[in-house]
């Protein structure tokens, strides 16, 4: 630890410098631009020159061939005669011709003397020649006249090579210019994506400190970088909601189990110490037994809610008719209403697609059929109706009992939370939360309202398309 | 009947072994899966309940999928404190017949055993089905007792039905809910106890004797008055 010299420092941050991901992306871009300037380069560099050259070529060409033509038609006088007319004329200041007997003497032309190398026929050459005393560089092709004489035509390349030159300076200043360029986009990535990413990575370890309340700043630009920032942000809400839910039901057991088992254990120690029959003692018992029972209950109601709000249960959906199931619920209850002299006034539309899990659908409406059911005087109507409405479904329960008063409606889906009217009655204070979790699950919702009297218990699912 | 249970929480293994020995059960235990296996494969029961989570490396789930690998057919209750929707999935799955939840009360267990017992004996294709003088006819849907023909909604029938297969056994209110409206929760009001109380108004009540019979603190049990 102690040995860590300066080199090996050097070296790690070198290391570190290329495992950071903006240095890489930067990195990746600057490469990528660079290849395709300098491919752009060479192309415009072979493109440009390649066609000059052809040019020229086709320039000789064409030239020898009409003198070729003169030397057909008029023999070698003509010959001669149109090349002295093309270097008198001087219409191509760069046109090069030699016309050279089988004896190796010259005839006419305008080049000193024949050019070192140039040996054989209808070959292009690029030779250095000289020109009245003055040497320069030429195209050349020779071409084989009758008896031995050979024709020469060239042009005079100086100027194109100095275009070359000028060309070559001007690719490669644009070159370097180009690769100063793509240095600077690369760095301006880097600090654009570190910059970004900083946030990010700002929020997350602020999170993992424990202040689950931070957010990704979203630019507002719309780009991909906000459009991760608000995923986030949406992820960071869910699961900052969970754990409230998390802290509700740990506050929430803390206080309102305490007085259930207390209760039994009241129950049992007075029974032990008092009970003098073994009646007596059978009747604590029994009781101590219930209540452990509707604790269980209770804890299972937590558990369920949890677990939905979890979403764990997705992989129980399935694209189902809520018709049959609400047909079925109602005609569960129908008896039970009946029971207790209430009219169970149903309606239920068909058919009622949804993309729901069947057996919490039904938990959810059965717990609202509860309610309903419980609060409700003999001899009023209980109202169950379920309809598509703007695409979505529908489910209404209402009854006319003394309903949930307007500022506890809110509070009224919080677990263990319990209205005016329901502190008398059994009931843990869970049945509506689950309701909430399985609407809030099968994206819909839950509206507790007034039915003047009664509470009016609407949940609605999305109706299903394919 | 013989009944194997692999438990390894020596209270709850105590109290089942005591409760099924009581009505009338012959009761072996183990209280690991190792042993639980060796016993499950190389003796015949009648039931097998099981543990999920079990000491000795093999678990509950383990040892029913090797079971089931040899083609042993014993009917399994599994008796878990795991008590998720996808555990029970994962239970039923794996090859077992029914599945508890710990705390459980010892009647339901008791009710639960028996009923697949029954299951695992008598499940051919009955037509016809009768307890005292009570008569079901499966195929034209109809029921009578005595001379009496007895109208039922579809509801009531299928309620009878179960009642009926499962005669002489106690079959609990969540039976009932899983069993005929395929309810896997308890509803806080008591739905069951109305319906039967409306098939008791058609089944019993003209009658002389009562078939249908309210057990306490645990559910109900249909019987002829001479067995």
């Amino acid at each position: 630890m102690a040995r860590t010299g300066p080199a090996s420092a050097s070296a790690r941050r070198r290391r570190a410098l290329f495992r950071s991901a903006g240095v890489r992306f930067a990195l990746v871009y600057a490469v990528v631009f660079g290849l395709s300037a300098f491919v752009l380069a060479v192309a415009l560099w072979y493109s440009t020159l390649g066609l000059l050259q052809h040019q020229v070529q086709n320039a000789i060409h064409n030239d020898a061939q009409t003198l070729l033509e003169h030397q057909e038609i008029g023999g070698l006088p003509s010959l001669e005669e149109a090349v002295q007319d093309r270097l008198t004329s001087s219409s191509d200041e760069d046109g090069i011709y030699l016309l050279m007997s089988a004896t190796g003497q010259i005839l006419t032309g305008n080049l000193d003397h024949w050019p070192a190398g140039l040996t054989r026929d209808n070959v292009w050459y690029e030779l250095p020649v000289t020109r009245r005393g003055v040497s320069s560089v030429a195209l050349l092709n020779v071409q084989q006249l009758p008896g031995g004489m050979k024709l020469l035509v060239g042009r005079d390349m100086q100027a194109r090579l100095e275009l070359r030159d000028v060309l070559r300076a001007g690719l490669i200043w644009a070159l370097s210019l180009m690769i100063a360029l793509g240095v600077m986009g690369a760095l301006l990535i880097r600090s654009l994506f570190r910059r970004t990413i900083k946030d990010i990575s700002a929020t997350t370890s602020a999170i993992a400190r424990g202040d689950i309340s931070r957010r990704v700043p979203v630019s507002g630009v719309g780009d991909e970088f906000d459009e991760l920032a608000v995923t986030i942000n949406e992820m960071l809400d869910r699961i900052a909601r969970l754990m409230d839910g998390v802290r509700q039901v740990s506050n929430a057991i803390a206080h309102d189990l305490r007085t259930p088992v207390t209760r039994a254990r009241a129950r049992l120690e007075d029974a032990a110490l008092h009970a003098s029959t073994k009646d007596e003692m059978q009747a604590a018992i029994d009781r101590a037994t219930l209540d452990l029972d509707g604790i269980v209950a209770v804890f299972e109601a937590l558990l369920r809610i949890s677990e939905i709000e979890v979403g764990s249960r997705r992989a129980a959906f399935a694209c189902i008719d809520l018709t049959p199931v609400l047909t079925d619920m109602d005609e569960l209850y129908r008896a039970v209403a009946e029971e207790k002299q209430i009219v169970l006034h149903t309606e239920i539309e068909t058919p009622l697609p949804v993309w729901a899990d069947r057996d919490l659908i039904q938990q959810a409406v059965v717990n609202l059929l509860d309610n309903s059911l419980k609060f409700s005087e003999s001899l009023t109507v209980i109202s169950f109706t379920a309809k598509v409405v703007d695409g979505m479904v529908q489910i209404v329960v209402a009854d006319r009992g003394p309903g949930i008063a307007e500022q506890d409606r809110l509070r009224a889906t919080e677990r263990f939370f319990r209205g005016e009217a329901a502190r008398s009655t059994q009931g843990s204070g869970l049945g509506l939360a689950l309701v909430l979790a399985v609407a809030q699950l099968h994206n819909g919702t839950l509206h507790l309202q007034d039915n003047h009297p009664g509470l009016r218990a609407v949940i609605t699912i999305p109706v299903y398309k394919d | 009947m013989r009944i194997l249970v692999v438990e390894d929480d020596k209270d709850v293994a105590g109290f089942v072994l005591k409760g099924l020995r009581e009505a009338g059960h012959t009761v072996e235990h183990a209280d690991n899966g190792r042993d639980g296996l060796f016993l499950s494969a190389s003796e015949n029961f009648d039931a097998i309940i099981l543990d999920r989570m079990l000491p000795g490396g093999i678990d509950g789930l383990r040892l029913l999928e090797t079971l089931r690998g040899q083609d042993n057919t014993t009917p399994v209750l599994f008796l878990s404190a795991l008590g998720q929707v996808d555990d029970r999935v994962k239970g039923l799955k794996a090859g077992g017949d029914d599945y508890l939840t710990k705390p459980f009360a010892f009647a339901e267990l008791l009710a639960r055993v028996e009923a697949l017992t029954r299951r695992g004996k008598s499940d051919g294709p009955a037509t016809r089905l009768l307890v005292g003088d009570l008569e079901m006819d499966l195929l034209s849907r109809s029921v009578r007792r005595g001379a009496q023909k007895i109208d039922l909604q579809p509801r009531e029938f299928r309620l009878l039905e179960y009642l009926m297969r499962h005669a002489g056994q106690v079959v609990t209110r969540t039976m009932l809910l899983e069993g005929v409206w395929d309810y896997h929760f308890d509803p806080q009001t008591n739905v069951i106890d109305v319906h039967i109380s409306r098939l008791r108004q058609k089944v019993d009540k003209p009658f002389d004797t009562s078939l249908l019979h309210t057990v306490r603190n645990a559910g109900y049990m249909l019987r002829a008055e001479d067995i």
